[in-house]
């Protein structure tokens, strides 16, 4: 009941959306739905740690056979998350001067989130597929409904290379279906520890694995996330960049973890890691859009998540957990500020910003506190995820890793006051524009973010043995 | 069967690579609906086709017959079928649109969304689109 209240709620919020035509009463019906939604999530999260997981198979089928959702406390508290942002989210969508012209963003925004907490529930792969495209769906209309030239090309970039990891993704689950005969994730982890069909399953568990790779923007195949996400209006920037790459690597940490014995590919995933987060820093080392330097940042954060997965060790496993749920928190809340920057100055032009720190003191210390989190200074929410991260690989003696992974560190600290110095430190060049007053709601739920950053740093072990209670079995196995 | 099904796949899915290498926006799309086809073959063919028994359990039994057809394959196909379809008209009508827009469906139209090269300004570093 609980978990299917916390999914179709967002999925019946799109269709109202859809529906009304006055935009007043989808704003309201979105903050309200939101609001819900957060609190039906709290309370799931409370439940699952209270009476552990929970399993809902449609129709009453017996398992593994009919279809599963199930929720233990990771994609409980990812549920948390996603609906965390979503709130913050549309209280920014209720301000945005493009989303009020075309209030058919909210429909959108909530399919996103409806497939977001779709792909967390999902307990089968061929259901992680639909909810796949589910979300590629939702993206698209956002992309589109802008209806400039930009916007189109940016969809189509976004479609082709999408729609690619999505066919790959759909063969390797079939192949993986011809395999194992099953779709449901404990059943193909029954099946894959059976000496006939075990390497097989490896074998097209690693097309899955690049399928997924391609979907949080891993190294050579990340081109598409910075080509397309900055023609989003802002608000839906921060959902997208915030959710969608973090949600495939939640698919990635689950089906790694609990259903596929990968472990035979870890060793080049913790080099495609390091590659992933070096050339995503670079990238955003060279950009003065604020939008692409984050795009970018992107990248480079997803491979501290794969480099966590690399390990292959269960603490490093529940370091890189809490990394996911940090990094939703801190880039959305970036994303929002850069919002924000916008809507004060009318830039996302570095070079032309300034003088943010006088104009808007409250919103240079949001950022600080986000930016200082991303770059990982205790005691904030980044801190204790790469710690742990770094401390395991050298524990496991792969130094270049660990020194990846640091200088990684340092660049992101480089390229995080690059944007402090040049948006909120120096003057503003053409200092005769008026200071535009910031809306307080959207400056308060920026502040609701960074409370959260801000706890996950400074009481890192309550979140840390909700999620340590979760033992991956396919690690553990593997180990 | 099983052999036509390998070869009706792999035809299939060089075709859609094939198309998907060129440069022409619609033969792209093309190319991605044909090799969503082909995928869509492997997962039918994943469920071991070949038997003409109805999955249905006979009348005074519990279990079906151990030589009966799939029906789980066809459901999933279908499931993707749908979804693949729809996503090829719409993708077809984004191709539509940005080619009818630049009177060309050459992949070089798609530029409008990048920062110009860095050698075409006067700052070291490329201009900014303004997209919002």
């Amino acid at each position: 009941m609980a978990v299917s209240s916390v999914f179709l709620l967002p999925l019946l919020t799109a269709i109202l959306s859809a529906l009304f035509t006055q935009r007043n009463r989808v704003i309201t019906l979105n903050l309200i739905s939101s609001l819900a939604l957060l609190v039906l999530a709290i309370d799931l999260l409370m439940s699952v740690s209270e009476y552990g997981p929970i399993s809902i198979a449609f129709g009453h089928w017996p398992l593994p056979f009919g279809i599963e959702f199930r929720v233990d406390e990771l994609s409980a508290l990812l549920a948390v998350f996603i609906a965390l942002v979503s709130t913050v989210v549309t209280v920014f969508m209720g301000h945005w001067p493009s989303v009020l012209e075309t209030p058919r963003y909210f429909a959108f925004a909530q399919l996103l989130i409806a497939s977001a907490l779709g792909v967390s529930f999902a307990g089968d792969l061929f259901n992680v597929y639909v909810w796949f495209e589910l979300m590629l769906i939702s993206v698209m209309g956002m992309l589109v409904l802008g209806g400039r030239d930009w916007h189109i090309e940016a969809a189509i970039k976004y479609f082709v290379i999408s729609m690619l990891g999505t066919l790959m993704m759909l063969a390797a689950i079939g192949l993986i279906y011809a395999v194992s005969g099953h779709l449901n994730f404990s059943a193909i982890y029954e099946a894959s520890r059976h000496p006939d069909s075990a390497s097989y399953i490896s074998l097209y568990g690693g097309m899955l694995l690049i399928a997924l790779l391609l979907k949080i923007g891993a190294f050579p195949l990340f081109a598409w996330l910075p080509a397309a996400y900055h023609a989003l209006p802002a608000p839906l920037l921060a959902l997208a960049g915030g959710l969608l790459t973090k949600v495939s690597a939640y698919i990635l940490l689950r089906i790694s973890g609990d259903v596929l014995d990968l472990s035979m590919y870890y060793q080049a995933l913790g080099w495609l890691a390091v590659v992933t987060m070096i050339s995503g820093v670079l990238g955003a080392a060279y950009h003065w859009d604020l939008r692409r330097i984050l795009a970018f940042h992107i990248v480079s954060q997803i491979g501290f998540i794969m480099l966590g997965l690399a390990l292959m060790n269960s603490e490093a496993m529940v370091g890189t957990q809490f990394f996911l749920l940090h990094n939703i928190a801190v880039k959305t809340s970036l994303f929002l500020v850069a919002a924000l920057l916008w809507f004060g100055t009318g830039e996302y032009d570095l070079r032309k910003m300034g003088g943010g720190l006088n104009a808007y003191p409250l919103l240079a210390g949001l950022f600080l506190l986000s930016a200082l989190s991303l770059v990982g200074v205790p005691p904030l929410s980044g801190f204790w995820g790469k710690l742990v991260i770094i401390q395991t690989s050298l524990q496991l003696e792969h130094y270049v890793w660990a020194g990846a992974a640091l200088l990684t560190g340092l660049l992101t600290l480089y390229s995080m006051s690059k944007i402090w110095l040049e948006a909120f430190w120096k003057p503003r060049p053409d200092s005769s524009q008026s200071i535009i007053p910031l809306p307080w709601a959207m400056q308060a739920s920026v502040l609701l973010l960074s409370i959260v950053i801000l706890w996950m740093g400074l009481l890192p072990e309550s979140l840390l043995s909700v999620l340590s209670e979760h033992t991956f079995k396919a690690l553990e196995a593997s180990l | 069967m099983s052999l036509w099904l390998i070869l009706v796949i792999s035809v299939t899915v060089s075709a859609g690579v094939w198309l998907l290498l060129s440069r022409d926006l619609f033969r792209i799309m093309m190319g991605l609906a044909v090799l969503s086809m082909a995928v869509n073959t492997l997962v039918f063919y994943a469920g071991r086709p070949g038997s003409i028994i109805a999955p249905v359990i006979e009348s005074g039994h519990q279990v079906l017959s151990t030589d009966a057809a799939n029906p789980l394959s066809q459901a999933l196909v279908l499931t993707a079928i749908v979804i693949g379809f729809a996503l090829l008209c719409f993708s077809l009508v984004l191709a539509a649109m940005v080619s009818y827009k630049k009177q060309s469906a050459n992949l070089q139209i798609l530029q409008e969304s990048e920062p110009q090269s860095a050698a075409n300004s006067k700052h070291s570093k490329p201009p900014i689109m303004e997209t919002e």
